[in-house]
């Protein structure tokens, strides 16, 4: 079976991407430095035990999970909808997420706070969006979900506006700005505490179900004679995955792109089936955000916000699936 | 006994009805084929039969218990459905596309095994389209594409076989191929539900026709339903084009 070497590839890369991350920075670290931080001896420099546990490993574990998460949240979304050119950001899920966000750190509230609304936020924004796709039903399908989700996503972005206006310049401002850059150089272990179950607790769902998840990807009917109950199921993904989006955007920001472009790829790489592609997704999706973050702390002297490489990389990419291939 | 059953059956939606006051039955063990004109209400009957569409009135039964009555995962058990050719939105491949059919098999959590896939192979080399098992659903010929339609349905093991139109988009010979296959169906003790255009299809398979026109739905055996007269009315054409068309003595 071809399917052995793709996945013992695809670990390879995942492992030498952590690798990368972790000796990668100001303070390099050598392989021989991370195993023996791993095995628990002191270095010869007690600030690299630091750098190692404090500020490496958690934005490693940061962006495994939210690459992973984001991937997955994407492709869950485009097989549900049956459309290809929907995503976490274009649903506008994330800007959604990023409103209640915004009103919890406006509000000075906790970081499972923070996660909560920008759950309900998210959550509000996809049942919006599916309600009005069902009054948009003369359009064409597939457009006008993109559509929907976009002007909803462009009115949350406008609510996040407002509450930056409303914000203290002195304290909540820089911090919602800040945030809102998208990045994950403020993650701290208690963010992960928070955020990892709640993003695994999404997962959990979509991994176990996602071969049913081609169901969904059939008319309605077709999936219903098949003895799927269609509107169940559509719920669960739903909801698994804008918790999965809202985890993310809440410790993260906003991140583009990763969600659209990892499915496309990966469905190249194992085709349309969800039982392999949303494994492949995954991992692809860690990868992908992994060596970004990576690049984005270490090619200049200033660090970049991630959503400007995740832009840079991922709509070239995908402008260049649109012209090459015949179907997405 | 019978197996379906239409009492007084009024369907279509809220603003818009249909087709009023259907009366028939479906016995097990035979084939019934729909004829009607286009646009004459044969997919929205098939869609209420599968329990989509709310019933305006009446009530469909099967196995004497209201169809509204019936969890998709029961109703799966019994029916399967073959809708007409269509696209998919992502290339999965033929063998994927059949395997859902296996769907009411599997536990919630889990995916088809070895030997799914294996009955699959099998069902597909059955079809006389086991080449086409790597290829991907969206690149095949609409024709090719019902063959594989009608697979998954077969995967599903039902005891009732619901088809939209099942022969619209094959060639001639597939056409003659799928007439054979709905008879060794019925000798094995499969119901068989079909709408079509082609009455000689009807005349060929059909225990029973059933004709729709918005006047309602008249039922008999195929040789009192198929004749010149009964056609000519169906169809709005004269009794004379139906006997030279169809070439032979209806």
């Amino acid at each position: 079976m071809k399917c052995v070497p793709v996945t013992a590839i695809i670990g390879l890369l995942l492992l030498s991407g952590m690798i990368l991350a972790l000796s990668a920075g100001k303070y390099p670290l050598g392989l021989s430095d991370i195993s023996q931080l791993l095995t628990g001896n002191p270095p010869h420099d007690p600030r690299l035990s630091i750098v190692f546990w404090q500020i490496r490993m958690p934005r490693m574990l940061a962006a495994l999970l939210i690459g992973a998460g984001l991937a997955a949240a994407g492709t869950t979304y485009q097989g549900m909808f049956r459309n290809p050119l929907v995503s976490p950001d274009i649903l506008g899920v994330s800007a959604g997420a990023g409103m209640g966000a915004s009103v919890a750190i406006l509000l000075g509230l906790s970081m499972l706070y923070i996660q909560g609304l920008a759950f309900v936020g998210g959550l509000l924004v996809v049942a919006l969006v599916c309600v009005i796709a069902r009054f948009t039903r003369r359009q064409d399908p597939v457009l006008s979900l993109v559509l929907i989700g976009i002007a909803i996503g462009t009115l949350c972005g406008a609510m996040i506006s407002l509450i930056k206006v409303l914000a203290d310049p002195y304290t909540e401002l820089p911090s919602i700005t800040f945030w809102l850059l998208g990045g994950l150089n403020t993650i701290t272990i208690n963010d992960l505490q928070v955020a990892a179950p709640l993003t695994l607790l999404g997962l959990l769902p979509l991994w176990l179900l996602r071969w049913r998840m081609n169901l969904l990807s059939l008319p309605d009917e077709e999936a219903s004679a098949m003895g799927v109950n269609v509107t169940r199921l559509r719920v669960i993904f739903i909801v698994s995955a804008t918790l999965v989006t809202a985890s993310a955007v809440a410790i993260a920001g906003i991140i583009g792109w990763v969600g659209l472009v990892v499915p496309h790829i990966c469905r190249i790489i194992t085709g349309a089936n969800n039982r392999q592609l949303l494994p492949m997704s995954m991992a692809v999706g860690a990868i992908l955000l992994l060596v970004t973050d990576t690049l984005a702390r270490t090619v200049s002297s200033v660090e970049l916000p991630l959503g400007i490489l995740t832009a840079m990389i991922g709509a070239p990419f995908f402008l260049l699936l649109l012209m090459r291939r015949e179907r997405l | 006994m019978t197996l379906v059953q239409f009492a007084n059956t009024a369907i279509g939606y809220p603003q818009h009805p249909v087709l009023q006051q259907i009366s028939f039955n479906i016995e097990a063990g035979e084939v019934c084929c729909l004829l009607g004109a286009n646009g004459c209400g044969k997919t929205t009957l098939i869609r209420s039969l599968l329990g989509r569409l709310t019933l305006q009135g009446g009530n469909i039964l099967l196995q004497r218990r209201p169809i509204r009555d019936w969890r998709a995962h029961e109703l799966a058990k019994w029916m399967a459905y073959v809708p007409q050719a269509h696209d998919s939105p992502f290339a999965f491949s033929v063998l994927d596309m059949v395997l859902m059919g296996r769907s009411i098999h599997l536990k919630t959590f889990s995916s088809p095994s070895a030997k799914d896939r294996q009955q699959a192979l099998e069902l597909l080399e059955n079809m006389g389209i086991a080449h086409l098992a790597t290829r991907q659903y969206p690149s095949l010929s609409g024709g090719e594409r019902q063959l594989v339609l009608i697979t998954r349905a077969l995967i599903q093991q039902p005891k009732l076989l619901v088809m939209d139109e099942p022969a619209a988009s094959l060639d001639f010979g597939r056409q003659i191929t799928l007439l054979k296959k709905i008879r060794q169906l019925k000798s094995e003790g499969m119901t068989l539900l079909m709408s079509t255009h082609h009455p000689l299809h009807a005349r060929a398979i059909a225990d029973r026709v059933v004709l729709l026109s918005p006047l309602g739905a008249q039922q008999g055996s195929a040789a009192a339903m198929l004749t010149g007269q009964k056609l000519a009315a169906l169809y709005d054409v004269q009794e004379a084009d139906i006997r030279h068309h169809l070439g032979i003595e209806i």
